[in-house]
């Protein structure tokens, strides 16, 4: 008997241009990189060169119709991101140029102000780049301490560790991401945050891998910023999203100074404008946030609960799939509960470049290397991994194909 | 296709890599990475009269890398330090019997020439400028 499916993934792959491309000529793109990106449905593109096509203008500050047109249109991406991820108020979103900006925008913003000599950041061995080299350019000026807390094998957190900061009395923010890019391992965040804000410290959650793939609310889990990518979500590159509470937010100084952030500038004064146009300096990114605001339409419309089922039904396939593939190791949680669809492996001494260009030779996109989180390679003691991640478009199908790929480059490596 | 790139001696340079290893007495070591996919490579010289009179290299990395470095130092050895800068990017191509890698994976192959050649000129900067400047005007990278 078929087994019911928690989407219609067929239906899906026709909203998606490129997975009609062939790659080497005859195959079929198997599009296996969505930690990295996403590909991106009709719907975004045309909402796109709609905009262009049709009332591009610039936004806030003209009262002609196409200025009315477009600002309506960027504010209601506002407003449905809002909604998305359950905010109080479209105020509390902040556009960016994507995940890291964001998280670079909390580090000028509010952590210069509230954090100094002898404090402490507390953040994780799992974490990308661009959630530690802010937080070590921070530790550098203000002479404040970064802490990580450390992981097993398969990336969950030491709890031990994580209380006995918090007693310190010492940490001033607690920055994580809600799933680790490279293990899949989703971290406990709501506890985390639950037991900061009895010390009364903030939180940051890096939400670059967890709000494209699972229902994310950040009332119900509290946490005081939250940043993410539109570009991994079926949007377009070139922005994010910076969620902060309102409260925080109004004692935040500007990021960027400059136009659209300002109501009244005198030569020795400026009066900055209302949230959250304070933090959004110069002529934002008003065609892809535009796009971005369809992508939210087609995730809404499939509904994220779906979204989470396709993704664990995948990776508890690709996992089964690839454990019976001599000579493969797989990273990461074994319950398909405790992770995304992000799958880190190795096989035999092939190393990941070399597999990556075996597999494109199949038609197969998968990633290689260290995934921008050297810091967890050390600690897993690997210079680098292959990673196969999947999305709403990805099909059983596609995971046999690469199983029978990675079989063709056990042979032509010999293993 | 790319199976033709893993053929039996790519994997015999990546599994059994000639030259492996440190110099304790090295006269020049230098080390670098590619930050795309983060290969490394390291090479340490012993230069006698401007003769390379010992090479070795550690490093990590994808078959590629490590083959092509594996083959570099068998080819260099004994020769005069100077010669590195007229090696070029179809040397190496053709020492390993690759012609046909494509833009990101040529990188790979050519790491540890980049390497030596920064090696080179560390080794004359060291010790004489005027020949330092000379090789580095010289030595194109690739
Ligand atoms: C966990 C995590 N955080 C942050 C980022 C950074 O996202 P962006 O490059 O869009 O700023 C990524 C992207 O790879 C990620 O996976």
């Amino acid at each position: 008997m078929m087994q019911k499916s928690a989407l219609n993934v067929s239906k899906i792959r026709e909203d998606f241009p490129i997975l009609r491309r062939k790659i080497n000529g005859n195959k079929a793109l198997i599009y296996l990189d969505n930690a990295a990106t996403t590909q991106k449905p009709h719907s975004v593109i045309n909402a796109i060169s709609d905009y262009y096509m049709n009332y591009n203008s610039n936004i806030h500050r003209a009262v002609h119709q196409l200025a009315e047109e477009a600002t309506v249109a960027y504010e209601m991406t506002r407003e449905k991101i809002a909604k998305f991820i359950n905010a109080r108020s479209p105020n509390e979103i902040i556009f960016t140029r994507n995940a890291t900006e964001a998280i670079n925008l909390v580090s000028y913003s509010w952590a210069r102000r509230n954090i100094g000599k002898g404090d402490v950041i507390v953040i994780t061995e799992i974490e990308h780049h661009s959630n530690i080299v802010p937080w070590q350019i921070l530790g550098d000026e203000k002479a404040a301490k970064l802490e990580y807390l450390r992981v097993d094998d398969r990336g969950y957190l030491s709890f031990q560790d994580y209380e006995r900061y918090l007693q310190s009395n010492k940490v001033k923010l607690v920055s994580v991401s809600q799933m680790s890019n490279v293990l899949g391992t989703i971290i406990p965040i709501e506890q985390m945050i639950k037991m900061a804000h009895d010390k009364g410290i903030q939180v940051l959650i890096d939400g670059a891998q967890s709000v494209p793939h699972m229902p994310v609310n950040v009332q119900k889990m509290d946490c005081d910023f939250m940043a993410f990518s539109a570009h991994k979500m079926l949007g377009p590159t070139g922005v994010g999203v910076l969620y902060v509470k309102e409260e925080i937010l109004e004692k935040m100084s500007p990021f960027i100074g400059g136009g659209d952030m300002i109501k009244e500038v005198h030569k020795d004064r400026t009066v900055y404008n209302d949230l959250p146009y304070k933090f959004e300096a110069g002529t934002p990114n008003i065609a892809d946030v535009i796009g971005f605001g369809a992508a939210i339409d087609y995730l809404q419309a499939i509904g994220m609960n779906a979204v989470r089922e396709h993704e664990i039904e995948m990776t508890k396939y690709a996992i089964k799939s690839l454990e019976r593939v001599k000579g493969v190791t797989i990273y990461g949680p074994s319950n398909e509960n405790h992770r995304g669809a992000v799958i880190s492996f190795n096989i035999g001494d092939i190393h990941p470049h070399d597999l990556a260009t075996l597999m494109n030779d199949q038609g197969i996109a998968i990633r290689s290397g260290h995934h921008c989180a050297q810091v967890l390679m050390d600690r897993l003691d690997l210079s680098a991994t292959s990673r196969a991640s999947f999305y709403i478009y990805n099909t059983k199908q596609e995971i046999d194909m690469f199983i029978d790929a990675l079989e063709r480059a056990r042979k032509v490596f010999r293993i | 296709m790319s199976d033709d790139i893993y053929r039996e001696i790519i994997l015999d340079h990546y599994r059994n890599p000639r030259n492996k290893g440190k110099l304790t007495d090295a006269d020049v070591t230098i080390h670098d990475s590619n930050p795309l996919c983060g290969d490394e490579i390291d090479i340490h010289l012993k230069v006698e009269e401007d003769k390379i009179k010992d090479i070795k290299f550690e490093g990590r990395g994808c078959a590629i890398s490590q083959a092509s470095a594996s083959m570099l130092t068998e080819m260099i050895l004994n020769k005069p330090l100077s010669s590195v800068k007229n090696i070029t990017k179809d040397d190496i191509l053709e020492n390993i019997g690759l012609m046909n890698l494509g833009p990101a994976r040529i990188k790979c192959a050519l790491l540890s020439l980049k390497v030596l050649k920064l090696g080179m000129v560390k080794y004359y900067s060291d010790r004489d400028p005027v020949a330092a400047k000379q090789v580095r005007d010289d030595s194109k990278l690739y």
